[in-house]
């Protein structure tokens, strides 16, 4: 790690290598997402015929992207899909906040096992009750609707949520609590008081939440299948289903389903990167 | 903390608790821990001639295990889930720690670049994945096959990759690697950046070699997250679902042999075409997911995690 061991040669021999690696690899992981984005704006012949070749005068066309504005409601997806994972995203924040907050700051009998009872979901995934949870919703008449997506992404992200946050939690200093007590203020709030001082953990716990819930095929197929609920994810499932031989629309409306989840992930990265090493390393 | 005790003990009914754990331990238990319960109680019946459900004990799991038409989708789904678990253990593992190690290298400039491309396809849906790779590898778009063309492999070049019974499940494992890569390789970048220098140094200094000092020094120090990303790699796989359906439809074909445990719970569940769903054997069938999962996670807490430790400390 020394100036002279930078200079040796064959430290530059290693260095190029790995960059040799590290480039091949990033090509491979992007190749297929630039190649369905590029040829999403090209003619079906172009498609066919170039490519690789970046789209030009002759070969420009959106005819794809007409067709699935025509035939399929992706703006209304968008909606679905923003509205589950919105919601979905408030409720784990409110109950997750609240509950770690508990678990985090009173000595209180049972502590440990209602702590232990939260976690058990972290390694169980809820699609295994997925019989139980459809004839819930049956019975409760949310089936086939966004609350029954709502409610099951809260129940299936809360208990990652409320682990890691309550470790947050933990760190807040004594020091600030109390003399909040001292000044008369209620428990509820000083719980409303110290949620900004957690803020960025607060803020990756939302977003590492957010991609999977965005993602997610199998409960809106079976707890929410009407055109009206489509979310993104769904929606592109159906639709791709359907104009498998349109490979313009297909090529359209895979890039339409790529880019925002893309931009988001440019904006979000750091915190989703943070998300997932404080989920799994302990 | 003096001052919290004291206030507990004044009130003798800590109702805030209450108020702050109600709204999670309610969801949670309403739409998590109930269903599972539940979906585990659901598998011991079965409906009667009246179509009402009674209580049939262990018979579902019997018939599951032993009807003509079950057994073989079971032990297929259970075999194809294997297959497809191991393909990521060696793959998707290797690679993830294999591009952690270079990530983790301090002279490499541009790592966090590399990083967060390297990430993208991980955060797509998978049902996107599905798509644009079934595109790929059609043989009408024929992208895939001048690729091995180029690379001198012509004798390949044609072959529907996702159509043939013998190359559709390592295909689609391998899609899969593709996508998930970004997991592993963060976790490990994660524990090797967390190695103190001093070691590493002194290792150096006693002479050791780069690879000398990862297989020796490295290696062992990130053992737990090695763990980690087994167990969830376990999980995730026989949890798995949306790539299948998506490229290869709910028959999960050609001829069942890409169907995974996931595929085969949806389709005895919800049934296809002209055989109606069986919500009891559905429940059945999560039941022994259930249980193959629980395995893991069990064998992996008091198997690995405990001797790990010990290597620690």
């Amino acid at each position: 790690m020394t100036f002279v061991q930078r200079l040796r040669p064959a430290r530059t021999i290693q260095l190029l290598a790995a960059h040799a690696v590290l480039l091949a690899y990033t090509a491979l992981a992007l190749f297929p997402v630039v190649l369905i984005v590029l040829n999403s704006f090209k003619t079906r012949r172009a498609v066919f015929k170039t490519p690789y070749a970046l789209p030009n005068k002759e070969t420009w066309s959106t005819i794809g992207y007409e067709t699935v504005w025509k035939r399929a409601h992706f703006p209304d997806y968008f909606l679905n899909s923003i509205e589950v994972t919105v919601g979905a995203l408030l409720l784990i924040f409110i109950a997750g906040t609240m509950a770690s907050w508990a678990l985090a700051e009173y000595r209180f009998r049972g502590n440990s096992f209602m702590g232990l009872y939260l976690a058990l979901g972290i390694m169980i995934p809820i699609r295994l009750g997925t019989v139980s949870i459809l004839r819930l919703c049956v019975s409760l008449h949310i089936v086939d609707t966004l609350t029954a997506l709502i409610l099951v992404y809260t129940a299936s992200g809360l208990p990652l949520a409320i682990f890691i946050l309550t470790n947050f939690m933990k760190q807040v200093p004594r020091d600030l609590k109390d003399a909040a007590r001292v000044d008369g203020a209620s428990e509820y709030r000083i719980y409303w008081m110290i949620l900004p001082l957690i803020r960025p953990a607060i803020g990756t716990v939302m977003v590492f939440n957010m991609i999977p819930i965005w993602n997610d095929l199998w409960f809106p197929l079976i707890l929410a299948p009407s055109e009206r609920n489509f979310t993104v994810t769904l929606g592109a499932q159906i639709f791709l289903g359907q104009f498998i031989s349109d490979w313009n629309a297909i090529l359209a409306s895979l890039s339409l389903a790529m880019i925002p989840v893309i931009i988001l992930y440019i904006i979000f990265s750091r915190q989703l990167i943070r998300g997932l090493t404080a989920g799994a390393v302990k | 903390m003096d001052l919290a005790v004291r206030g507990k003990d004044r009130r003798p009914f800590p109702f805030h608790i209450i108020v702050f754990l109600a709204p999670a331990v309610i969801v949670y238990t309403m739409f998590m821990i109930y269903p599972l319960i539940d979906s585990l109680r659901l598998s011991l019946y079965a409906p009667n001639d009246q179509g009402q459900e009674v209580f049939v004990g262990l018979q579902n799991y019997h018939t599951l295990t032993t009807d003509e038409y079950l057994k073989p989708r079971l032990e297929g789904a259970i075999k194809h889930n294997v297959v497809f678990f191991v393909i990521h253990m060696v793959v998707q593992n290797s690679i993830g720690l294999l591009l952690a190690s270079l990530l983790s290298s301090p002279f490499i400039r541009g790592r966090g670049i590399y990083r967060s491309l390297i990430f993208t396809p991980t955060v797509l849906s998978v049902v996107l994945i599905g798509f644009i790779w079934s595109m790929i590898l059609s043989p009408l778009w024929g992208i895939s096959g001048n690729i091995l063309i180029d690379i001198g492999l012509p004798q390949y070049a044609k072959r529907p990759w996702l159509g043939l019974e013998s190359t559709a499940l390592p295909t689609l494992s391998l899609i899969s690697v593709w996508q998930w890569v970004g997991i592993p390789m963060m976790l490990f970048l994660a524990a090797l950046i967390s190695i103190p220098d001093e070691l590493i140094e002194a290792a150096r200094v006693d002479g050791a070699t780069g690879l000398g000092v990862f297989w020796r020094i490295k290696f062992p120090l990130i053992l737990p997250t090695v763990g980690i990303i087994g167990i969830l790699t376990f999980v995730g796989n026989f949890n798995a679902f949306d790539l299948i359906y998506t490229t290869q439809k709910v028959n999960a074909g050609p001829n069942f042999s890409t169907d995974i445990m996931g595929t085969f719970f949806y389709r005895t569940f919800f049934g296809m075409q002209l055989q109606p769903g069986n919500p009891t054997m559905g429940a059945t069938i999560a039941g022994v997911m259930f249980l193959i999962i629980l395995a893991g996670v069990l064998l992996y807490m008091f198997g690995w995690q405990r001797r790990v430790a010990q290597i620690e400390f």
